[in-house]
């Protein structure tokens, strides 16, 4: 994979606090990389290192193979939209998606007609002699993300540029950007902390935590495979339990939990046999019956609470050592708080984390 | 209903401290002063029983008996010399020839032994109705000469605006000067008063709020007191000049006080607040990521500054250099203790009339020109600001 975008080493102070500490990330060309992390992670200061606003206390930022650290925002040729979207108030549509053409020195009618081009593509055509207090914040989305490509800019970087819409809009937004970013071929670097819209959206996931990369992968990766218990518990929900490994074979590892039942699930490197780990199993994998069945992966619980939500059943499992929470799908029978089930799940369904 | 009308009496109560204020220290003053410019009761004071009658005059007919009786009455009464004069002048400035022809009555009604019967019989003249017409408009107590003299004009003998001679024309040299160090004042205030505005609003913290009580603070301190303190400042042997003389970097004093110099380096320190804090007001107000977004838009500083920054501040640079320009052109305490004679402004013009010549009539006449200059700026100001783009 081409490296287009390096951070080597990267180490950022506020002060004496440190937001981002020794990262590296390498993002290819024409790839869609969301930054995701809970609040304070420090994802926004990588982006703005990366945009130029601010400078990495250590570390190197490479473009295209050169260093661009001392290189200023206005020369790094970066399209950056902002969460609270930064439209100039005394500008019209038109003139705000016109001026990163003018200061790029090109003429009246080829602007113009980049300009109704971008309108196009973000159907605003109609919009263009409006102010930007007189659109929706839908509407400014679309100008700030028009103005941000309209100059074919070589990275596009996005903070969060969805937090203030709805959730339909959310939703129409995170397709029309991923439609763009296929369309038009562009690197896009892209900061949530909406774990959902990363998943949607993004090629390849970087999970963020007090400043350092936990994970990065496709987004079948980081939710599948969890590398940390810090990832597990952030993207989607999952039932983390507590046991030793008692034998590793391949890929696979048998964990004896507490309650003495053995499980057998995936593994990665790194876990040794007689080691303390986590077991991650996603509620949505998980079978209940009343009777013993065939797979491989079969726990002892009882039903505690049972809850419909609509797309799917949510019960809460418990027996003598751990909670459980199954998703079941809304076509499967409900069960009555009480009732004995056996929970069952196969090997590549769960995972070791080690701790 | 009753309650109502109740609820509207008490606001009605609770207003008029507020009501009494403004009508008793502001419009009252306001209004006597506008009427004292263009009031002249002289001649109506020396020919009050002239003017009881020829309130009834037509204007064309030949002079009644009255009337003549009248006139010589009240012109036997008059003691004040003066005021005979000055009543001659404007008479004879209305209509050449009164001149002679007063002296020639008021010496025929002096003579005691054979008394005139009738002005006619004095002098013929006194049949022209033209005499008495300009005795009837002088009889007006309203004048436009204060507002003409104000401006350096007056009227001549035919009674068309003219400009005053030389010597009698230092105002509008005055007004001009007045303006000029205002605009001056207020040039230098954006210049210093505007980054000062940036930079306090782009800190954080105790720093922005150092700075901006550094510009707060001399508010809080007398006018009298800050400029005292250039005053020492200034000195040839000031503090300014032993500094730099200590420090080598000028040989002999500069003269920085009475002079054009030290009127506008005190005058920009006074006013300063005045500049600095509507501009700062409105700069908190602007996203702090425009520049930003214009940077990675391409923009470089300068660029971003005057595409961006700029046009959105100018609001706010505008209504303080509204503020100083009008507080400016309205100083007296600071030209008269650091300027020289040549850097006198406005209103120490004005309180010559008012207390040392007590000419009211010129004192309020030149307050007016003031005032007309202000509110012309101020609707100019309204106008540009009820246009502005960027407003929401
Ligand atoms: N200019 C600054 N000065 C001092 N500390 C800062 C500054 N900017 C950010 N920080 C601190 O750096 C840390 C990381 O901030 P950052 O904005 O990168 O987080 P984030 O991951 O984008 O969070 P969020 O999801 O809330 O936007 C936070 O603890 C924040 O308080
Ligand atoms: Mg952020």
């Amino acid at each position: 994979m081409a490296e287009f975008i390096k951070f080597d080493r990267i180490t950022k102070f506020y002060g004496p606090l440190c937001v981002v500490e020794n990262l590296d990330l390498s993002i290819a060309k024409g790839e869609f990389v969301s930054l995701l992390g809970p609040s304070g992670s420090g994802k926004t200061t990588l982006l703005m290192m990366l945009a130029g606003f601010e400078q990495a206390t250590s570390g190197k930022i490479l473009l295209d193979g050169a260093a661009i650290n001392d290189v200023p925002t206005h020369k790094r040729d970066m399209g950056v939209v902002f969460q609270s979207y930064a439209l100039f108030p005394h500008m019209t549509v038109g003139e705000n998606i016109a001026f990163p053409l003018q200061m790029r020195g090109i003429d009246k009618a080829e602007t113009a007609a980049r300009v109704k081009q971008a309108l196009d593509m973000v159907q605003l055509s109609t919009l263009a002699d409006r102010r930007p207090s007189q659109l929706s914040g839908g509407q400014q989305q679309r100008v700030a993300l028009a103005r941000a490509l309209v100059f074919e800019p070589r990275v596009v970087l996005m903070d969060e540029p969805l937090g203030a819409l709805d959730k339909q809009l959310r939703e129409q937004m995170q397709l029309d950007i991923r439609e763009l970013h296929r369309r038009l071929g562009l690197t896009i670097v892209f900061v949530t902390h909406d774990q959902s819209e990363a998943l949607t959206m993004s090629d390849r996931v970087a999970v963020f935590n007090k400043g350092k990369i936990e994970q990065i992968g496709t987004p079948r990766q980081v939710y599948d495979e969890p590398a940390t218990r810090f990832v597990a518990e952030f993207i989607g929900e999952t039932n983390l339990v507590e046991g030793v490994v008692e034998a590793i074979e391949g890929r696979e590892a048998t964990v004896r939990l507490p309650n003495g039942a053995q499980i057998v699930s995936a593994v990665s490197d790194g876990v040794a046999a007689g080691q303390g780990v986590y077991l991650s199993i996603r509620p949505e994998r998980i079978d209940l019956a009343e009777a013993r069945g065939a797979a491989r992966n079969v726990l002892e619980t009882e039903v505690t609470d049972s809850v419909y939500q609509g797309d799917h059943l949510r019960v809460q499992l418990q027996n003598e050592a751990y909670p459980l929470i199954a998703k079941l799908g809304r076509r499967s029978r409900e069960f009555a708080p009480g009732t004995k089930v056996f929970a069952a799940f196969s090997a590549g369904d769960c995972r070791v984390i080690a701790p | 209903m009753s309650g109502s009308s109740s609820r509207m009496g008490r606001s009605l109560l609770l207003l008029a401290p507020l009501f009494l204020f403004l009508m008793g220290f502001f419009v009252w003053p306001l209004f006597s002063m506008m009427s004292q410019a263009v009031s002249d009761p002289a001649v109506l004071r020396l020919l009050p029983r002239t003017a009881e009658i020829m309130g009834d005059w037509d204007r064309e007919s030949p002079p009644s008996m009255p009337m003549q009786t009248a006139l010589m009455e009240d012109l036997k009464a008059v003691d004040d010399d003066q005021a005979l004069g000055d009543m001659v002048r404007r008479l004879n400035s209305a209509r050449s020839g009164f001149r002679t022809l007063m002296s020639k009555t008021t010496s025929a009604l002096g003579d005691a032994a054979s008394p005139p019967p009738d002005l006619v019989s004095i002098d013929k003249r006194w049949e022209k109705p033209e005499f008495w017409i300009a005795i009837a408009d002088a009889l007006s107590p309203l004048t436009d000469r204060n507002l003409l003299a104000a401006v350096d004009l007056g009227r001549n003998s035919a009674g068309a605006i003219e400009h005053l001679p030389a010597d009698q024309s230092v105002n509008r040299v005055i007004l001009v000067r007045t303006f000029w160090i205002a605009a001056l004042v207020t040039f230098f205030c954006a210049c210093i008063g505007f980054p000062y505005a940036i930079i306090a609003a782009s800190l954080t913290g105790w720093k922005r709020d150092l700075m901006l009580a550094a510009v707060l603070l001399p508010l809080w301190t007398s006018l009298l007191v800050r400029t005292a303190a250039w005053f020492i400042l200034l000195q040839e042997q000031g503090l300014i000049n032993d500094f730099l003389r200590a420090i080598g970097l000028i040989d002999a004093p500069l003269a920085l006080i009475f002079n054009r110099t030290g009127v506008i380096i005190a005058m920009t320190h006074v006013l300063l607040p005045f500049m600095v804090l509507p501009i700062y007001s409105v700069l908190i107000t602007i996203p702090k990521n425009l520049m930003p977004a214009a940077a990675s838009l391409g923009a470089p500083p300068i660029r971003a500054f005057l595409r961006v920054l700029l046009p959105l501040s100018l609001r706010g640079v505008a209504s303080g250099g509204l503020l100083v320009f009008i507080s400016a052109i309205g100083y007296y305490i600071t030209p008269a203790l650091i300027g020289g004679p040549g850097d006198q402004m406005i209103s120490s013009i004005i309180a010559f009339y008012a207390t040392g010549s007590a000419n009211w009539g010129m004192a309020g006449a030149l307050g007016m020109v003031l005032l007309v200059a202000t509110l012309l700026l101020y609707s100019v100001y309204a106008r540009l600001s009820s246009d502005e783009p960027g407003r929401r």
